[in-house]
């Protein structure tokens, strides 16, 4: 009987796992759909022009038009996707891919249509967080969707200011998912694509090469090679469609340039939270010490989000930081983890991975967005329910680079959102983690205590211990870092603007970057900590 | 029979701890409640990011100027001079028509205004008042009046309603906490027309809850507040009328007990109303305001009684407004009448709740001058009701969501409202929901089929609505055919709940005949 129902319920799970993950999709898309009139920013009119130039000029113009500012600066296949798009906008309404009566042009129509379109492409995200979780016992599942489908830094980042990282991320995912079954053709040409698509997430290049060449191609000569070139072509194939027709047209050049603006700064524009907002602290605070000894220092003329204007470097003390050093720092910082992707290829590892990857490029990365905290954010919360320790860090990480986000959104409007979004996310991810770790350590402590009721001897000290070790609890200095998100976001909201007015309006964003940089650092420490010790 | 042995298996092997939601709800009630109230926040915050009534549409704009212009007229004239017209106050320009509490309410709103920006709320020049500031205050004091009133008393009845041993089960409770506060039809209207309908709607929770935990006293001085805020809280009246004369009746001293609710009503009217009871001309200038029937039966088109049938008969052109109001009256009271004849012979908790349900469905049918926004009123018991009559539930917030489709139409809120339409779908089929065996006759009734084919039918006739240009011959064909059938919808359920009502009776006399034979 007990049996019976068992298999019956089994049944009953897997039927209805893609129901349940339709439903929580679906229910975000209410929210996406509740978000079409709120703020956005520039990249709606970056990601219109896109749909007018892909529209209305011939391929060989598309990488130098220069109607608008916003010039498209995405590798083709995101091209080729906005001309896709551009068929269905013109049907709705023609103004929206002309390109010059479309300039700046916001009417209703258009602002569903861009929207409906990232809500349309988040169905990559979908089938990736399926394929990725499908595995997964139906608990953590629903863990897992709701981080990640319900993610709050997906609505700021997509839903309100706009751009397509759902669809870039769920191509991602789809490519894990492959190498994770052990498809590594499949996850390799994937990724390819997704190159294709957005360069930025060349990052994880090397942890992809490393992994494929020891997982896929090693082993034996001829196996090797033959398997080696198969990869090659298929890679070289995925690069040629993209590429081959601005190739054959001779504006490779041109597109690389448009690619790889260099002539933009060290930091955008609101400094992303990472390891360059130290090393310019450091240079300011070197310089202000120094001209109190009375040194000569002089104020640097050029500044870090500006770009390389000349040969002026931004900084007063400290050695000036070119793109290049950025890329050895990179590497540098990724070698542990090709080491060890070297020495041991396994496939449960390489979700841990190539987030690690985006950690470091997200740290010493040059001209970083804070957006591009969610390369590596969404891909971590697929092994945040594994251990309570793995659920700790995702809970400080997940927590303050989503506050990281909020200067993104500064209109009145969007503020109760943006803090209504981060409260459910915390509070959602607080029961759930505590629900996960606090039952795992029950049932233990009960098998342990039916396996100990045989023998009476069983001390239950460590009983007690057993539990307390398995149970979800963050730290003294994590709660104490968390609650300091709080006085940040006191200060600049309400305190700056009391005792200094509009008066050092760079500061509260300042404060924001700095605060945010000291989690994400402690993040990568851990992240490289637990890679390293692993075996 | 066979049906409940069924039944009983079926909920057995749903355990509260392999449900779906057993992460949400293991840290138990005041958890649930917040996750579930801060959701239910942000989806009023994302709504209040659309148009409100009368955006951008001079002179007269909508409900928005005209809860602006009360905070206006309430923080720069004396309160003697709120409902007169006069030099300072142009009555005709959306003048008072709600009772003093709403006036007391405009004015503690105006102060909030005033203080963040002044020029939304000066004298005169304000009038047509529209600024991205304005609209962010103004949308922030709706959302507080929801936060501080609508919610706690939302918490306070489902912590007395699931207090009894019998319904213990944690999915349910977060179930209707869930949907008790994402009522898309309260949260379009508040947050998306504008309107303060959570205020009276939460004391009037706040009174049910306190009368089924026994506190009838403090139960009627909540529903005098709300009855003070919007005189519409009257169409519940009936009910708490005949609920609470049938417990006095059946207690030991009847008339002290009746007396000793009368002088509370009394006292608490006595309070609201204080600064107009000075003279007798006074307060009627005020009552004046309050009723407005020189605006006719009905106004646009409301799903009920004489609007639907207005299409064979003409009511407005046949009757002077005396006899329709002689009429209209008459109707109403006939037929909230079973339901409080069924409360004064038998008073019980379950039986107040429908006696709400079917009192206010019987107003909102037959009285005069009702508006689209005033289902509102019949669906706030039909939610307290929603795990007895689940079915009646959906049924019933579908055809009202229906209802005021054009009014969403013409307010520029129609993606809010398909999405909150859809959000309350996937909200009913939440996964594991563990689905209870309907068991209203009224359900199968109706067949699967025809429920289908309504449904179908009602889904096209959104389409046609928003796709299609009505014949010029009747350019309101679409509205009368959208009205119609949720009038008939809407007699469907009063009659399946005014026979559930008296069929408690039957309940109460089986269970008796039981415990006997036990």
């Amino acid at each position: 009987m007990g049996k019976e129902k068992l298999s019956f319920k089994q049944v009953h799970d897997s039927s209805s796992a893609k129901t349940t993950l339709c439903w929580f999709f679906l229910v975000v898309t209410c929210i996406k759909v509740l978000l079409f009139p709120s703020y956005r920013s520039t990249d709606f009119e970056v990601h219109r022009n896109w749909l007018a130039l892909t529209h209305s000029l011939p391929l060989s113009q598309w990488y130098f038009d220069e109607t608008s500012p916003w010039t498209l600066d995405y590798p083709p296949f995101f091209a080729y996707f906005e001309r896709f798009l551009s068929v269905f906008a013109h049907i709705v309404d023609p103004q929206i891919v002309h390109l010059k009566e479309g300039l700046n042009y916001s009417s209703d129509k258009v602002v569903y249509f861009q929207r409906v379109t990232v809500i349309l492409s988040d169905l990559s995200l979908l089938y990736g967080v399926y394929r990725l979780t499908r595995k997964l016992d139906s608990r953590k599942q629903k863990l897992v969707w709701t981080l990640v489908i319900w993610s709050p830094m997906l609505l700021i980042v997509d839903h309100v200011h706009f751009q397509y990282n759902g669809f870039l991320i769920g191509i991602l995912l789809i490519s894990l998912s492959f190498l994770e079954e052990g498809m590594d053709l499949l996850g390799g040409f994937v990724f390819a694509v997704l190159l294709c698509f957005k360069h930025l997430f060349a990052v994880a290049a090397p942890v992809y090469f490393v992994y494929l060449l020891r997982h896929y191609c090693w082993g034996g000569i001829v196996r090797g090679f033959s398997r080696l070139l198969i990869m090659g072509s298929l890679v070289v194939a995925v690069f040629a469609s993209a590429f081959g027709p601005f190739f054959h047209l001779g504006q490779i050049q041109q597109v690389i340039q448009r690619l790889f603006p260099f002539g933009r700064g060290l930091c955008h524009a609101y400094w992303a939270p990472n390891f360059w907002v130290f090393y310019i602290m450091l240079d300011k605070g070197l310089a202000f010490i120094l001209r109190k000894i009375g040194f000569n220092i002089q104020a640097p003329a050029a500044s870090f989000t500006a770009g390389l204007v000349g040969d002026s470097s931004p900084f007063s003390v400290l050695p000036r930081i070119t793109p290049s050093v950025t890329f050895i720092m990179v590497l540098l910082a990724l070698s542990p983890c090709l080491f060890k992707a070297w020495k041991n290829p396994r496939p449960q590892m390489i979700t841990r991975w190539i987030s690690y990857a985006y950690t470091c490029g997200f740290l010493f990365g040059w001209h970083v967005h804070e957006k591009a905290s969610l390369h590596f954010v969404i891909p971590l919360a697929f092994v945040a329910a594994q251990t309570p320790e793995d659920a700790k860090h995702y809970f400080l990480l997940s927590i303050v680079s989503c506050y990281s986000l909020f200067p993104l959104l500064f209109e009145a409007q969007e503020y109760p959102i943006k803090v209504l979004l981060l409260l459910l996310h915390f509070i959602l991810m607080w029961s759930g983690f505590s629900a996960q770790f606090s039952d795992k350590a029950e049932t233990r402590a009960t098998t342990a205590h039916t396996t100990k009721k045989g023998d009476q001897f069983g001390s239950k000290g460590s009983l007690s211990a057993d539990v307390k070790n398995n149970g979800f609890a963050i730290g003294l200095i994590e709660s104490v870092y968390l609650a300091g998100l709080v006085v940040v976001e006191i200060w600049g909201q309400f305190l700056h603007p009391l005792l200094f007015g509009d008066k050092l309006a760079f500061l509260p964003l300042m404060l924001i970057s700095v605060y945010c940089a000291l989690g994400i650092m402690y993040s990568w420490i851990w992240q490289l900590r637990s890679i390293v010790k692993s075996h | 029979m066979a049906n409940k042995t069924k039944k009983n298996t079926t909920t057995t092997t749903y355990d509260d701890n392999n449900n779906t939601w057993h992460w949400i709800l293991q840290k138990g009630t005041p958890t649930t409640f917040t996750t579930i109230a801060l959701f239910a926040i942000l989806i009023r915050f994302l709504v209040s990011l659309y148009p409100y009534s009368g955006f951008k549409t001079p002179p007269k704009f909508g409900d928005f100027e005209a809860q602006r212009h009360w905070m206006e007229i309430t923080i720069n004239l004396p309160i003697r001079e709120w409902y007169r017209n006069g030099t300072n106050n142009d009555l005709s320009y959306w003048g008072l028509d709600y009772p003093p509490l709403t006036a007391y309410q405009s004015w503690i709103h105006g102060v909030f205004l005033r203080f963040f920006h002044p020029p939304s709320v000066s004298l005169f020049t304000s009038r047509g008042h529209e600024s991205y500031l304005g609209k962010q205050l103004m949308r922030w004091t709706v959302i507080s009046s929801d936060a501080l009133i609508f919610f706690p008393a939302v918490l306070y009845f489902i912590i007395i309603h699931y207090n009894q041993p019998s319904r213990s089960r944690k999915t349910d409770l977060a179930w209707h906490i869930t949907l008790l506060l994402l009522n898309p039809c309260l949260i379009l209207i508040d947050h998306g027309h504008f309107q303060y309908n959570c205020i009276s709607l939460g004391f009037t929770v706040a009174a049910v809850a306190a009368i089924l935990s026994g506190k009838d006293l403090v139960g009627s001085v909540l529903y005098c507040l709300a009855l003070n805020h919007k005189q519409m809280s009257l169409y519940f009246a009936p009910a708490f009328f005949s609920h609470l004369l049938g417990k006095c009746l059946r207690r030991e001293h009847p008339v002290l007990e009746v007396s000793k609710l009368g002088f509370v009503v009394l006292g608490t009217f006595a309070a609201v109303w204080w600064p107009y009871l000075y003279s007798t001309q006074s307060f009627l200038e005020v009552i004046a305001r309050l009723a407005p029937f020189e605006r006719g039966i009905f106004e646009d088109y409301v799903a009920n009684f004489w609007c639907a049938t207005s299409i064979l008969i003409k009511w407005k052109r046949l009757f002077a407004t005396g006899p329709l109001k002689l009429l209209s009256f008459s109707l109403t009271i006939i037929s909230c009448f079973p339901s409080m004849v069924q409360q004064i012979k038998s008073p019980s908790n379950k039986g107040f709740l429908y006696g709400l349900l079917n009192s206010s469905l019987a107003f909102y049918l037959f009285s005069f001058q009702v508006h689209e926004k005033s289902i509102l009123l019949p669906l706030l018991p039909a939610t307290m009701l929603a795990m007895e009559e689940p079915f009646i539930f959906r049924w019933f917030m579908q055809f009202a969501m229906f209802s005021m489709f054009p009014l969403m139409c013409r307010d520029g809120l129609i993606a809010p409202y398909f999405a909150l339409f859809v959000l309350f779908i996937l909200v009913l089929n939440t996964p594991d929901q563990n689905k209870i065996k309907e068991n209203n006759y009224f359900y199968s009734y109706l067949g699967s089929t025809t429920r289908r084919l309504i449904l179908f039918f009602s889904l096209i006739l959104h389409i046609v609505y928003l796709t299609m240009q009505p014949p010029k011959k009747y350019p309101f064909l679409f509205e009368a055919i959208i009205m119609n059938l949720c009038f008939s919808q809407f007699v469907i359920v009063t009659l399946g709940c005014n026979i559930k009502q008296w069929m408690l009776n039957k309940n109460v006399k089986l269970d008796e005949i039981e415990k006997k034979l036990i």
